[in-house]
């Protein structure tokens, strides 16, 4: 069997006591007589990186969706249970949809650009919000940047087109505009997956200074990357979770024969 | 075995220059076209400056005078009415269908679409003269004050947005879906309404395909003769209203490409209106490419 070492201080499973910023109970998404989602009950501990981890196809993707009712854009999805974050039920409160995805940064798995420049692409967020003072906005746009490490690389080229960046700088624009927003909550959908090894690596290092100040939920089907930055894992299998709970249990002591199998790779 | 692999061989060759014969064939068509028209227009040209035939409106084929500028002047008016009126029907349904309806719509709408691009023209001319020539003389028309037939510029550029619309609006739909729906996800996800996204990423994003879309519409508009002919008037003044009747170009070959070998002159005149035809056709592709090409260097 293979031994995926986690360089992490173990935390032992009871003293896991942190507060929780997402709670999921009962969640179950279908679309006609498909069952995407069953009977998901998950809980995302606050600044830390969750990552859900499973099989492609098991609805990983579609669960960190309906995080945000970015499942509102397809009629036909038919969702019901609870998702709290903050213990506000998002799916059923009377706020308005548009404010509770501006709590959450979104990366999808290829960075989309919006098709304007990298200035606009930050500024875009703000200025839905209302803010639109030039000076403010240009301070801003400088911080976001520095924030996703991206500034040094673009700060003489701002009024260029997003699409001119190389794919791993988009993704970290993605990232910038993403944290320009203010969220507490950054959403990732396999952020790494069109990049190449280097560029990896930048966003897995920025996830890891950023989870201080944000709580990260990241899809990934990359064993490794997992037990690289994941402090708390959510192992689904076909549409349920299988197993939930800190990344040193899930690794080194998986309560689960499908799990067990997942980590020696014989289902993929 | 080696007779085998030479035989693979020759096939390869033989299939691979035969596709590349016809490749080139077509592309010798537009060239073949344009040469034939300058080579018969070019009698008339002899003896008439080319200035003189585009700014004179004086059309006595008899008497040997052949003023194109009614004709010109008709065809820019229809089509470009035409396209105002169907291109924002089109652009807002396409947004309609491929955003806010329902899948079932489009299931149903997608059929009623490609019938109505499939329908002969000589239909919509019939439908042009039977609804559209009295509705403009007996309840438009009198509401600016004007008494008309009902066989006016306005007329052709209802019927011609009519025909033009399926083929705008499949343009279209293709377009838009062809978006990523994460790009509109990402917009979502910043906190924007769905109106805001089509309006500053949607639109955005698809404008050089709209752009192209409409071209095509245009110089498919600027073609389309039978149906125009029948509703517009056909009287070679220049029309000094969209109330007034016009005469296309198309209509104009059409409607005299019987008589014209018993006119001296007359062949070229017509051969030289469907060269003005075909020279406007490629302005337009050039503009709207140009259109593109500039966005697309200061977006895409």
């Amino acid at each position: 069997m293979e031994t995926l070492s986690v360089s992490k201080k173990v935390i032992p499973i009871t003293n896991y006591q942190i507060p929780k910023k997402i709670q999921i109970e009962n969640l179950n998404l279908k679309i006609g007589k498909k069952h995407i989602l069953k009977d998901i009950s998950v809980s995302v501990p606050k600044n830390k990186i969750t990552v859900i981890l499973g099989p492609s196809g098991c609805g990983k993707t579609t669960l960190l969706k309906s995080m945000n009712r970015l499942t509102d854009m397809y009629p036909d999805m038919e969702v019901t249970g609870k998702i709290c974050i903050d213990d506000e039920d998002i799916l059923h409160s009377g706020t308005d949809v548009t404010n509770i995805r501006k709590r959450m940064g979104l990366l999808s798995q290829r960075p989309y650009p919006l098709p304007m420049s990298i200035y606009k692409n930050i500024a875009y967020g703000l200025k839905i919000s209302g803010r639109r003072k030039k000076r403010f906005l240009e301070k801003r746009i400088r911080h976001y940047l520095i924030q996703a490490s991206l500034w040094d690389e673009v700060k003489d080229r701002l009024r260029e087109p997003a699409s001119s960046l190389s794919i791993g700088q988009q993704q970290r624009l993605c990232l910038a505009r993403g944290l320009a927003v203010d969220p507490d909550i950054i959403l990732a959908d396999e952020p790494t997956s069109a990049l190449d090894p280097i560029s990896s690596q930048e966003i897995e290092k920025k996830f890891l200074e950023l989870k201080n100040g944000y709580t990260i939920v990241m899809v990934t089907h990359v064993l490794r990357q997992a037990a690289r930055i994941a402090d708390y894992v959510i192992f689904m299998y076909l549409g349920e979770v299988i197993e939930q709970g800190p990344a040193y249990e899930f690794f080194n002591n998986p309560k689960t024969e499908i799990t067990r199998a997942y980590l020696r790779g014989s289902i993929n | 075995m080696k007779g085998i692999i030479l035989s693979r061989k020759i096939k390869n060759k033989l299939n691979a220059t035969w596709m590349t014969i016809w490749t080139v064939f077509i592309f010798f068509i537009p060239l073949l076209l344009t040469a034939g028209l300058i080579l018969k227009s070019s009698i008339l040209l002899k003896d008439h400056s080319f200035f003189n035939l585009v700014t004179s409106s004086i059309w006595k084929p008899l008497s040997g005078e052949f003023g194109f500028l009614p004709f010109i002047i008709s065809s820019l008016l229809v089509t470009v009415l035409a396209l105002l009126i169907a291109g924002p029907v089109c652009l807002l349904s396409a947004i309609h269908l491929t955003q806010y309806a329902n899948r079932y719509i489009l299931q149903i709408m997608q059929p009623v679409i490609d019938i109505l691009a499939g329908l002969p023209s000589v239909i919509y001319g019939v439908w042009g003269i039977i609804i559209i020539v009295p509705f403009i003389s007996e309840k438009i028309a009198p509401l600016f004050g004007i008494q008309t037939s009902g066989y006016t510029i306005i007329s052709g550029a209802l019927v011609l947005s009519v025909m033009i619309i399926p083929f705008i609006l499949n343009i279209l739909l293709d377009i838009f879906n062809a978006i990523p729906k994460e790009l509109q996800e990402a917009s979502l996800s910043l906190g924007a309404s769905q109106w805001y996204t089509i309006k500053f990423v949607l639109i955005k994003k698809a404008f050089p395909g709209v752009v192209s879309a409409m071209g095509l519409g245009l110089s498919r508009a600027f073609g389309e003769t039978i149906a125009v002919l029948m509703v517009v008037g056909n009287v070679a003044s220049i029309p000094k209203g969209i109330f007034q009747p016009g005469y296309p170009l198309p209509a104009l070959i059409a409607n005299n490409y019987g008589e014209m070998l018993s006119i001296p002159l007359y062949d070229s005149a017509l051969m030289l209106a469907a060269l003005f035809l075909l020279i406007l056709v490629i302005a337009f592709n050039l503009i709207s490419r140009l259109l593109i090409i500039r966005y697309e260097k200061r977006f895409a």
